[in-house]
């Protein structure tokens, strides 16, 4: 009896524990929203080592990066989870874009194959997520395709939803264009570069893995 | 002086009602769809295709930039009306419409990014600029 009792118990708590152990939170948005800065932000904030290189050329991540542990601790809450980091979705790539960043013919047309393949992989990883953050750059228009079009395809999975209004350092942002925008799901407005109001960030982090 | 206005080569539309594409699968209807637009053609697509088709367009368009010369990949934007500004039977009526005929009342607009410089959209207005 109590060798049953055991093993149902193992098997409904563990197969609990199992999931929230192996909780996967995906990175998505347009290209230069910040995906990768806020990724090393977290990182660096709780793992001590970054994820990937950032830098102001679009498509700078051009390949699925992946944490196998985060582990958050905050305010004596613990997430643990695996973090993936997606190359910026986008319906147009022009290597000329890339030239305008002072870089030669040839590395254009391979950063620009490399980001069309990486967009592939990026929708491709969309069923295997379990929550995912959409990173936004708060500067930009809100209302483009590619923004419905992300939160559309998570919201028809049924997959959690946070959307983050990155870049609140700049001048020209405004989160309250993306909260009108999307007005159904959680939005936290920060600057993910200079560190700013990432405890509000957290806490809307908590939140979305309650809803997995 | 007069200025020199350059004109569009071959530009053209292409209107696609929803019963044309209604029957056909996911990868018919993209495929329809890409054909149309590497004709240097903007499609109106009377519907909207749902946000797997979506999904789908992108991949495959991203599979076609990188093996058709010069396609530099689409332009894509949804024009449809805003359910929060209707009234409560305007809104049941367009649910009722949405699940016997599917979501027509929306327009998709599609064409090929080196013909289209930007579909730029608001919640009100719609602007699609050529190159």
């Amino acid at each position: 009896m109590f060798k049953l009792l055991k093993k149902f118990s193992a098997r409904v708590f563990g197969g609990l524990f199992r999931k929230r152990e192996s909780l996967k939170i995906g990175f998505y948005g347009p290209p230069n929203g910040g995906k990768t800065t806020l990724a090393n932000r977290i990182c660096k904030d709780w793992t001590g080592e970054e994820i990937g290189t950032v830098s102001g050329v679009p498509h700078e991540t051009r390949k699925v990066q992946i944490k196998e542990k985060v582990e958050i601790d905050y305010k004596g809450k613990i997430l643990t989870f695996k973090m993936i980091d997606t190359p910026g979705i986008a319906t147009k790539i022009d290597y000329e874009n890339f030239l305008k960043f002072g870089m030669k013919k040839r590395n254009a047309k391979k950063r620009a194959k490399e980001a069309t393949q990486g967009i592939i992989e990026a929708i491709q990883w969309l069923d295997d997520m379990d929550a995912v953050i959409v990173v936004l750059d708060s500067t930009q228009n809100p209302y483009s395709q590619v923004n419905i079009t992300i939160i559309g395809n998570l919201v028809a999975r049924k997959i959690p939803v946070l959307v983050v209004g990155n870049k609140i350092d700049l001048k020209k942002a405004d989160v309250k264009k993306i909260v009108n925008a999307f007005p159904e799901y959680d939005v936290v407005g920060i600057s993910a570069k200079e560190g700013k109001r990432m405890d509000d960030f957290y806490e809307s982090l908590f939140a979305l893995s309650k809803k997995v | 002086m007069v200025k020199k206005i350059k004109k569009l080569k071959g530009l053209g539309l292409q209107v696609i009602p929803f019963s044309e594409v209604q029957e056909l699968s996911i990868s018919q209807r993209v495929k329809k769809i890409l054909n149309i637009v590497l004709g240097n053609r903007i499609v109106i697509l009377h519907g909207r295709l749902r946000p797997e088709e979506e999904a789908r367009l992108i991949e495959d368009t991203m599979a076609l930039v990188d093996h058709v010369k010069n396609f530099k990949g689409i332009e894509l934007a949804v024009i449809e009306p805003n359910p929060r500004s209707m009234g409560f039977f305007l809104k049941m009526k367009h649910g009722i419409a949405r699940k016997l005929v599917g979501n027509n009342t929306a327009l998709t607009i599609i064409g090929p990014a080196t013909v289209i410089k930007e579909i730029k959209r608001d919640p009100k207005k719609l602007e699609l600029m050529l190159r």
